[in-house]
């Protein structure tokens, strides 16, 4: 019961702070399930992250998948109604003033002052990320391996991905 | 070709809107949507939206995305709570937010119990080790990509890094820098930038 609440809670907390995007919240995300609560390490962290993003769908499709590894079903239910209920409540109460306010210099000014502690948060995930994934030479060959081919070519993400798994097969 | 050439300067001829949908056929649409989406799913909501299913203008998606980005919460969830409340009010949010959201956990449970049971195989370990490296790099490559349009701006850099020693390397708590970045983030950058 503990578990739950205490997903609740910090579920409901990131869902109303991902300014931005799902990716800015992963630090956070990552520091409540492996610091501050202990239910997995930065490694398991990682490999959720992981599949999360070989799966199909929206980018935060982790929170699901971190509530069924710390509480099974019931822990899938709370981490998803508290990460998608908040701010799409808040979506569906905005949207009538939006048509107002859109209009106005400070939407703008806002809008584009957070863009610098959107690109730093989005930096900050990919720090801690690769931190706990490239624990040895040859897994952060294959992150930069992946970095560099996705700026250069630009390929379908799906492609890195499986190409990251087969090597990590071979190097096993 | 069915539409009549008008003479005087209107708007320009929209493609005509289709019907509204109703709650299955939100649920429908997003449901693909979150099925076939891998790795972004942006573009192919728009294709979905504004193209095939003519739901919305183009002009009307670009400024309901414009709130969906301005809130907390990922793009492309807001959009469908938005989407499905333009046409069928609650019933309709919670139509086109379940119809987006159910594939795709049903697809990272799927994964979670292969990761499960075989996390003692070293061979199942190289390769989610493998994954998961790969998945770091991509976001490493999105990281770079939205640094570089900053990199004349020492200000947003100095914020940039600020965020990251706070986060990453102090590992502070998210709520607290957001209370000191943000607005030091609005006032630096989005007051000048007017």
């Amino acid at each position: 019961m503990n578990t739950l609440v205490a997903l609740a809670l910090i579920f409901t907390q990131l869902s109303l702070l991902a300014f931005g995007g799902g990716n800015t919240i992963l630090p956070e995300m990552q520091r409540q399930v492996v610091q501050v609560h202990g239910w997995m390490s930065a490694q398991d962290f990682a490999a959720l992250f992981a599949l999360a993003q070989a799966a199909p769908g929206p980018n935060m499709m982790v929170v699901p998948l971190v509530g069924w590894h710390v509480a099974g079903w019931s822990g899938l239910l709370v981490a998803s109604a508290a990460k998608f209920g908040p701010s799409s409540l808040l979506t569906a109460a905005v949207l009538g003033l939006w048509k107002r306010f859109r209009d106005r210099p400070w939407r703008r000014v806002v809008q584009a002052g957070l863009v610098p502690m959107t690109v730093g948060l989005v930096a900050a995930s990919a720090v801690l990320i690769t931190e706990a994934t490239a624990t040895r030479p040859a897994l952060a060959g294959i992150a930069a391996a992946a970095a560099l081919l996705m700026l250069l070519l630009k390929p379908h993400p799906l492609w890195l991905l499986g190409g990251g798994a087969l090597a990590g097969l071979l190097l096993a | 070709m069915t539409a009549p050439a008008s003479a005087d300067a209107g708007p320009p001829p929209a493609a005509p809107r289709a019907a509204p949908p109703g709650c299955g056929a939100l649920f429908a649409g997003f449901l693909g949507l979150g099925l076939t989406g891998f790795g972004g799913v942006l573009p192919l909501a728009r294709h979905m939206i504004v193209e095939r299913r003519r739901w919305l203008s183009p002009a009307e998606f670009t400024d309901l995305l414009g709130l969906c980005q301005f809130l907390p919460g990922g793009n492309i969830i807001n959009l469908s709570v938005a989407v499905g409340l333009e046409f069928r009010g609650a019933a309709g949010a919670v139509s086109a937010l379940l119809g987006l959201i159910l594939g795709p956990t049903a697809a990272v449970v799927a994964l979670g119990v292969v990761y499960d049971q075989f996390r003692d195989d070293p061979r199942v370990q190289g390769l989610f080790a493998g994954l998961a490296a790969a998945a770091a790099g991509l976001l490493v490559a999105m990281a770079l990509k939205m640094l570089a349009p900053l990199r004349r701006q020492p200000v947003a850099l100095g914020i940039v890094g600020l965020c990251v020693l706070a986060i990453a390397l102090l590992r502070l708590p998210l709520l607290p820098c957001m209370a000191v970045l943000a607005p030091l983030s609005v006032l630096a950058v989005g007051w000048r930038g007017r």
